[in-house]
């Protein structure tokens, strides 16, 4: 479950990477962030667009064989991660949605993506969101947007329902939800659709 | 000395949930041994074949060891090291 104005939030990063990098014979960057929100909820909240560290690279790197650059790469830079981390765990949070965009290809997790997400300390509770920039682009969620979630455990990668509310408040029933907190703990919040 | 272990979410199950820890050592192959007496199951997800796992970052304060000697990269005393998973992918084609 996710807010609309995140996943607005979310498109309007990635197409501003797309329009950076695309040329008549390019296609544009990826973009990449997440969502935070309270430790051990599934609960969204906070976006954090992270820098593409692949938009510094003054040549392509080879990645499993192949040569990528920004426009096919995308690596949280450094020295952003850490500072962007260190404020998660400040304010209790964790990264609830990672998330990237694909900026010529459809909103699905790459071979090298799947590495990644299969790493030895890639928190198996996050969802992975991948979104397309690309033209002619598959609407999966209200919006028109190609934005799809998944989650990866045991080596076996399973896309996930993205549900798509104005508000947390009502998005259950909205009667007996009082404080913020409250969703974190109740058993009908545990899960993400 | 007493250096503080900051620790990734995915490990907090061997910390009791903690978010941070305090270990020993005066490099980043020290703390981790030391971690791994402590919080047994720890090592064996942030050190392959010797070397640093290649989906690891390991600060010590605010530098990548990375690029400071990997696992021997010195940890001062009072230092803060931070572990965290890589993040990174792409597209599937190429462009």
């Amino acid at each position: 479950m996710i807010r609309a104005d995140l996943v607005a939030q979310i498109m309007v990063h990635a197409f501003a990477e797309q329009a950076a990098g695309e040329t008549p014979e390019l296609p544009g960057f990826e973009a990449c962030g997440m969502v935070a929100g309270p430790e051990g909820s599934e609960r969204p909240e906070r976006h954090i667009t992270m820098s593409n560290a692949a938009r510094m690279w003054t040549e392509p790197q080879v990645v499993k064989g192949r040569e990528r650059s920004a426009r096919t790469y995308f690596d949280f830079e450094v020295a952003e991660k850490l500072a962007v981390f260190r404020e998660m765990d400040r304010r209790d949070e964790w990264p609830v949605v990672t998330y990237h965009s694909h900026s010529h290809t459809h909103a699905y997790p790459s071979d090298v993506d799947v590495d990644i997400m299969s790493g030895p300390l890639t928190d198996p509770r996050i969802h992975w969101v991948v979104v397309s920039t690309r033209e002619n682009a598959e609407p999966t969620v209200p919006g028109g947007h190609e934005f799809r979630s998944f989650r990866i455990l045991d080596g076996v990668l399973t896309e996930e329902e993205v549900d798509v509310v104005e508000s947390y408040m009502f998005a259950r029933d909205g009667a007996d939800v009082l404080h913020p907190n409250a969703l974190a703990t109740h058993p009908d919040h545990t899960t993400w659709s | 000395m007493a250096v503080t272990v900051s620790i990734p979410t995915i490990l907090r199950t061997h910390t009791g949930g903690e978010k941070s820890v305090e270990a020993k050592g005066s490099t980043v192959a020290e703390v981790i041994d030391d971690l791994e007496a402590r919080h047994s199951g720890i090592a064996g997800r942030l050190v392959n074949d010797g070397k640093l796992h290649r989906f690891v970052n390991i600060y010590v304060d605010d530098e990548d060891v990375r690029f400071a000697g990997g696992l021997e990269a010195p940890v001062g005393e009072n230092s803060t090291v931070t572990i965290l998973p890589a993040v990174a992918g792409g597209a599937a084609t190429g462009g």
